[in-house]
């Protein structure tokens, strides 16, 4: 995407008219705003980097969500279901419901009861300090680098859709960020992350309501999908039996158990970024409950962005193309579908809106980036490592620091992607070899009393080591691509999900060999931390229609229910 | 979240909501008396000033019901 954007012609997509410039600029001063009004509730490490754990599951749970929402993630996914039609739908589904449950009802009680301030602090009482410094230290890398990458995409998307110079959007959005998360800390970027959430539905939700009104509906939609592109676009499993008969080159099992199992379950119940908006929850229950919440609206997500891009195949009159192609004939490329159909339908002020949401998006996902990487410098690296003596003023202090510090790490890596364009993909390739072995890292801790410190920090190590390995063997040996991805007709996306898979497997396998040879801790240490060697409060006494586990049962019965419409 | 003093998340969404559905809403009802040469498509749904409208009356619905000044007493 970003070297189809990057070859692209000054031409812009759309033109602003000053009641959208309006828009605009009254949502950067609002987030200022809050910023500013929030900074004297950031005054001790645990306002400031836990929000002082009081939130509600409602705020936590859409600020879980938002924090992924980045504006990358609309316009990227809104292409990927022009591209491959519904089955893009699969990572808002089966690779985002079930590991955001599993996270309310299953590890978050672990994650809240021991007191944790982060997912390395976690493996530190878990696994010991070994096991901390390893995820702590690749984590803080990749998310800055990964913000960064973030950044230069966001401020190319300005340059495209609205002509805007890159490096005056880089400046702006990321000094907007920079203020206000180190003003206010985390509540600040919950606050915001969930007033960008509302700004990002508002903005965006004109498109799938108009596009079905144009299509003359849901039915009269799958009839010109099936003419203009195939009827394959308009199922979600039915045509994964095989990895040729769809167009993502993808068998059902990589969707289930590589992105199903490994990568969601990774990303959704590990990934610092988005847990540590749960951790902020003022209580159990409501940790519980937030990423419950989350799930059911990520569940409608598809709403607002696959469907713009089904849309696209069946109103839009212009056809679009892969990156070459639309570089070679100056014409529109899958990645901007979603400016298209904006363009198409919201005329001034419902235009500015729209382009707020995008920005909005990116500024959440931003935010959660540095607030995460803030949070972990921190308390894993800074106080575990350099200053072990630090007091409770010295960790805010270092808090601010380090979050001006990640913006402008953030603002070097766009710039040296800008210079170097192939590095994006290295780095990319680089944030995903650590999310599924974390995960079986992590999973084992929680479920497992057997496994070891030396178990957890060796299969963490072997699980990275493994996937960086099958990456560099693919690249050095395409063919290689037949044994890592079981096909050579894999696409990179497919090759992603069964390298996930098996670098996860042979964390656990490592974890568990290596925990059976040594000497595991006593049951009192892990307390708090452990599947049955901690006790989880029961809910028997809250109403039913109060229980976490309730709303998880809903919220299944609408996916399941969702994958068979769809099917 | 509005515990203490603070003012609630729900109020600045509802300025948000607010004062982006006004300027919407004033726009879709200038376009209604001066269509414009080049109209979206379905311009005739005139989307900006329900939409807006819409926005406009959670926005001032918000406001009132998150104000700081009912928050506290």
């Amino acid at each position: 995407m970003i070297t189809a954007l990057a070859s692209v012609s000054a031409q812009r997509l759309v033109h602003l008219s000053p009641v959208d410039l309006a828009i605009i600029i009254f949502c950067f001063a609002l987030v200022l705003a809050i910023g500013f009004y929030l900074k004297q509730r950031a005054n001790t490490s645990e306002d400031y980097f836990m929000a002082g754990r009081e939130m509600t599951a409602w705020i936590a749970g859409l600020s879980f969500l938002s924090a992924n929402l980045g504006s990358l993630e609309l316009m990227g996914w809104a292409g990927a279901s022009y591209q491959y039609g519904i089955l893009a739908a699969h990572w808002y589904w089966v690779g985002a419901i079930p590991a955001m449950l599993f996270l309310g009802i299953v590890m978050m009680p672990f994650y809240y009861i021991s007191k944790t301030h982060s997912v390395p602090g976690y493996l530190k009482l878990r696994f010991g300090e070994s096991s901390r410094a390893l995820s702590a230290i690749s984590f803080a890398m990749m998310t800055v680098l990964m913000s960064g990458i973030n950044m230069y995409s966001m401020a190319l998307v300005m340059k495209v859709v609205l002509g805007w110079d890159i490096n005056f959007s880089i400046l702006i959005s990321s000094i907007t960020v920079a203020i206000y998360v180190t003003l206010g800390g985390l509540r600040s970027a919950i606050f915001n992350e969930v007033l960008q959430f509302i700004l990002i539905w508002a903005g965006s939700l004109l498109i799938p309501v108009l596009g079905l009104v144009e299509a003359g509906g849901w039915s009269n939609l799958k009839a010109r999908i099936a003419t203009n592109a195939s009827a394959e676009y308009t199922h979600l499993w039915s045509t994964l039996g095989s990895f040729r008969d769809n167009p993502m080159g993808i068998h059902w099992t990589g969707i289930v158990f590589g992105l199903g199992m490994v990568i969601s379950f990774g990303y959704w119940t590990t990934d610092f970024l988005v847990v540590q908006r749960v951790l902020s929850a003022k209580d159990l229950r409501a940790a519980k409950m937030a990423p419950i919440i989350g799930a059911a609206f990520k569940m409608f997500v598809p709403f607002i962005v696959i469907l713009p891009g089904l849309l696209a195949i069946a109103v839009l009159p212009v056809k679009l193309t892969g990156e070459g192609t639309a570089i070679a004939t100056g014409g529109h490329s899958y990645n901007e579908v979603l400016p298209l159909m904006l363009a198409r339908y919201c005329g001034p002020g419902l235009l500015g809106l729209g382009i707020t949401a995008l920005m909005a998006g990116f500024m959440s996902g931003m935010a959660g980036n540095v607030s995460a990487f803030s949070t972990v410098w921190t308390y894993d690296i800074y106080g575990a490592l350099l200053n072990k003596k630090a007091d409770d003023a010295q960790y805010v202090r270092m808090g601010r620091w380090s979050t001006l510090g990640g913006v402008f790490i953030s603002i070097v890596t766009a710039y040296f992607v800008m210079h170097f364009l192939s590095i994006m993909d290295y780095v990319q390739a680089l944030f995903s070899f650590f999310i599924a072995p974390l995960y079986g890292t992590v999973i084992l801790g929680m479920l497992w009393k057997g496994a070891t410190p030396a178990g957890g920090f060796w299969g963490l190590l072997a699980g990275t080591a493994s996937s960086i390995g099958m990456w560099a063997w693919v690249k050095l040996s395409p063919g290689a691509i037949a044994y890592v991805a079981l096909s050579s007709h894999a696409s990179d996306m497919a090759q992603n999900m069964y390298r996930a898979l098996w670098s996860w497997i042979v964390c656990v396998a490592v974890t568990v060999v290596v925990s059976v040879f040594t000497k595991a801790r006593p049951e009192i240490e892990l307390e708090g931390l452990v599947y049955g060697a901690t006790r989880i409060p029961s809910e028997k006494q809250i109403p039913l229609i109060h229980r976490p586990s309730f709303w998880a049962v809903v919220v299944t019965v609408v996916f399941l229910a969702l994958n068979y419409y769809f099917w | 979240m509005h515990s203490g003093e603070s003012i609630s998340i729900w109020f600045f969404i509802g300025i948000s909501l607010l004062v982006n559905g006004l300027l919407i809403l004033s726009a879709g009802l200038y376009e209604w008396g001066h269509p414009p040469q080049n109209p979206v498509v379905l311009f005739h749904l005139h989307a900006s000033i329900w939409w807006g409208g819409f926005l406009f009356l959670v926005g001032t619905l918000y406001c009132f019901h998150f104000a700081p000044w009912k928050q506290r007493s």
